[in-house]
């Protein structure tokens, strides 16, 4: 269900008409292309201009009505820049502390079998504060669903180094660059993740342009479907941009996403519902000894 | 250890006997981490909860046992979390979020000595920590203090009872005596009436969607929310004080002490009175709302108080407002794990009778002024099992 709008005209001439504004081709009935997801609720984001967060918070929105969920769900949202999730997606919502969302949506989990758990935090709380609460909701395979979006900065603190800030990336807090000397090196934490044998999904996707978050939407709805196979944890990490904290424009910021796919690589890390999920779990459980290679090669 | 529905005598170590109160109680989910003294706890829930279909989890840590409490909670579940001493600490954070979002959790604080990891012995190093309000914010939060295992069996519904129907955390403040140690016990378990949470994010179903949050952006909004809660701390401050006393009625001296302290001052004050010096027992059993009113109304008749705590002192500060100068207040405290005999206080109490005077019905500032004791000097320091016994705040320390 969708609220409808009407088509953009496309032709030259029409282009150069008021946008907004333009009437309907006389003659043909309007043609719906897209439109806000009833789940979404009629109000401007508190994001500033060019802003990710907004079309993440249009895919889950929708993802969650295509999937039927959405009386059922019940989110987590995380401190930071999208703490105020709530307030957009129609649907019950707790407020985790900082970091704490995975901690949050495991008691939601455990109590409410029947409901649609998902959560959605950034990278300031999944990969810096919230490190141990990630790991170890993941590593427990908590049938939940993550959105990770990754700006790679705090946004909105004021634009400080994340762990997942680009080395040599200036921020207010590392002003000439961050050094790995001093600061150390970028965190691939969904990478980390995606060697646990309780993560059915894990994979990274950008809003670097609309083909990409395309992609984007099948990659979360991928993750969003592993809850209702009861498959395991799922992770989708998204490359976003800051233009405010980075000190760009909106379209410098989203032009940028491919600098920043060069350390973060876009792609599927795990892809396993539950037979495979099981199967990897077996796997994975034999952990090679070291040592035992060594004296073969020797 | 054996489970009856008929009441019998059985015996039960403390931390066994919370869980299985809770448990009785009717708890949901139970999450914790392992930490002594008070490790009994989560065994005893990890094999018992699952057996009835119920929820454990054992945390990677107490910071993701709080919160992991407060998204279970926050779904209508009733909830139980447990740590010691340095665990809590680490548990402050999600405490005040549940204060703020008003999620209901009964948290279980066996105390350990202090500072740091301190040691493993009992302690009542927390009480300022938890009755002051262990997280950053303005808010309260009620806390019950057990004397016995049996009390403790009792409290713990209580908890629950107050929890909901105030919406709030509740504290269970024991210390590791009280959770290591067994006694014969009658167990009377007790479930309270469920209320339906209409506020509880459990799936929005066909209404409008419920949000349970902490954070109000806007000044006014938060100034509204906290008048809110302030509203809410008074109904609870007026409706929700427990107290109970021993030997009052004729008692020239008062001791006031809750928890393990209390169990060693009803020996104390029966061996004083064996010895002719009437004494008595007053034991707060809510540490917040503090039995201020009641105490106050004792203390003109009282020619001292002595307060005992297993801490350097910290509940005297309550009897003090409490008191409000009404009576001489003295104190007699050990720290670190150790826990002070009974003898030890009934030479406090007789010490502390020596440099207060009889109350006579004289004005109360002028027999007070007169009646403010030598101090001892530096060169006679009591020794270790002679603590100090003062009317001077300055020199309220325990002296080593």
């Amino acid at each position: 269900m969708t609220t409808p709008l009407v088509e953009r005209p496309t032709s030259p001439a029409d282009a150069s008409a008021p946008t907004g504004t333009a009437p309907a081709p006389t003659g043909t009935a309007p043609r719906i292309i897209a439109g806000r997801p009833a789940l979404l609720h009629d109000k401007s984001t508190h994001y500033c201009p060019g802003c990710g967060h907004g079309v993440v918070h249009r895919l889950i929105a929708e993802l969650l009505e295509d999937l039927g969920v959405a009386d059922r769900t019940i989110a987590v949202a995380p401190v930071g820049c999208s703490v105020f999730a709530y307030d957009y997606i129609d649907v019950d919502w707790i407020e985790a502390p900082h970091g704490r969302a995975p901690a949050v949506a495991t008691g939601v989990r455990r109590v409410r079998p029947d409901a649609y758990v998902l959560m959605y935090q950034g990278d300031g709380d999944l990969a810096a504060i919230g490190t141990a609460e990630i790991i170890h909701a993941a590593a427990r395979g908590e049938g939940i669903v993550c959105v990770f979006v990754n700006n790679g900065i705090y946004g909105m603190t004021g634009g400080q180094m994340a762990p997942t800030t680009l080395l040599g990336q200036t921020t207010t807090s590392s002003p000439l660059g961050r050094e790995a000397s001093a600061a150390g090196y970028p965190l691939p934490i969904t990478e980390m993740l995606a060697m646990l044998p309780g993560v059915a999904y894990a994979s990274r996707g950008t809003l670097a342009d609309a083909a990409s978050i395309g992609r984007l939407r099948a990659m979360l709805k991928r993750a969003m479907e592993m809850q209702l196979k009861g498959a395991g944890f799922a992770i989708v990490e998204v490359l976003s941009n800051c233009p405010v904290g980075w000190g760009m424009t909106a379209q410098e910021s989203i032009d940028h996403l491919a600098v920043v796919a060069e350390t973060y690589p876009v792609g599927v890390l795990v892809d396993r519902p539950k037979a495979a999920a099981t199967a990897a779990r077996a796997a994975q459980t034999a952990i090679p000894d070291p040592l035992a290679a060594t004296a073969l090669e020797a | 250890m054996v489970i009856s529905a008929a009441p019998e005598r059985v015996l039960m170590k403390g931390n066994e006997a919370i869980a299985e109160a809770a448990i009785q109680a009717g708890c949901d989910a139970y999450f914790g981490y392992p930490i002594t003294p008070q490790a009994e706890l989560l065994e005893w829930m990890a094999r018992r909860m699952p057996e009835l279909g119920r929820v454990f989890v054992q945390a990677e840590s107490e910071v993701a046992a709080i919160n992991m409490a407060l998204g279970a909670a926050a779904t209508g579940a009733r909830v139980m979390v447990s740590s010691s001493s340095p665990g809590i600490s680490l548990m402050a954070e999600g405490m005040s979020y549940m204060a703020g979002s008003e999620v209901p959790v009964v948290l279980v604080n066996v105390m350990r000595g202090g500072p740091g990891l301190g040691s493993i012995g009992p302690s009542q190093g927390d009480y300022l920590q938890m009755v002051k309000g262990h997280g950053h914010g303005d808010y309260r939060t009620p806390v019950l203090a057990p004397s016995s295992i049996s009390e403790a069996i009792a409290l713990v519904a209580d908890a629950f009872e107050i929890a909901e129907r105030y919406r709030t955390p509740v504290v269970i403040l024991a210390d590791g005596t009280l959770g290591q140690a067994m006694e014969p016990v009658v167990p009377v378990y007790r479930m309270p009436r469920r209320v339906e949470p209409d506020w509880a994010a459990n799936g929005r179903g066909g209404r409008r969607p419920r949000v349970v949050k902490s954070l109000h952006l806007r000044p006014e909004e938060l100034e509204l929310h906290n008048d809110h809660l302030q509203a809410k701390f008074r109904e609870i401050a007026a409706a929700e004080v427990r107290w109970t006393g021993e030997l009052l009625d004729d008692a020239e001296v008062v001791v006031v002490a809750y928890g393990t302290a209390a169990r060693v001052a009803r020996t104390a004050i029966r061996r004083a009175r064996e010895g002719g010096l009437r004494a008595g027992l007053f034991r707060p059993i809510s540490l917040w709302p503090f039995p201020s009113a009641a105490l106050a109304e004792l203390a003109p008749r009282a020619r001292a108080i002595l307060v005992v705590e297993l801490s350097a002192g910290q509940m005297i500060e309550d009897v003090r407002l409490a008191v409000e100068g009404r009576a001489p207040v003295g104190f007699h405290g050990r720290t670190g794990g150790m826990v002070p005999s009974p003898d030890e206080v009934v030479a406090s109490l007789r010490r502390l009778w020596a440099i207060t005077e009889p109350r006579n019905g004289e004005p109360q500032r002028r027999r007070h002024a007169r009646s403010t004791p030598t101090l001892p000097s530096r060169a006679a320091r009591p020794t270790p099992s002679e603590p100090a016994i003062t009317d001077e705040p300055a020199l309220q320390e325990v002296w080593r």
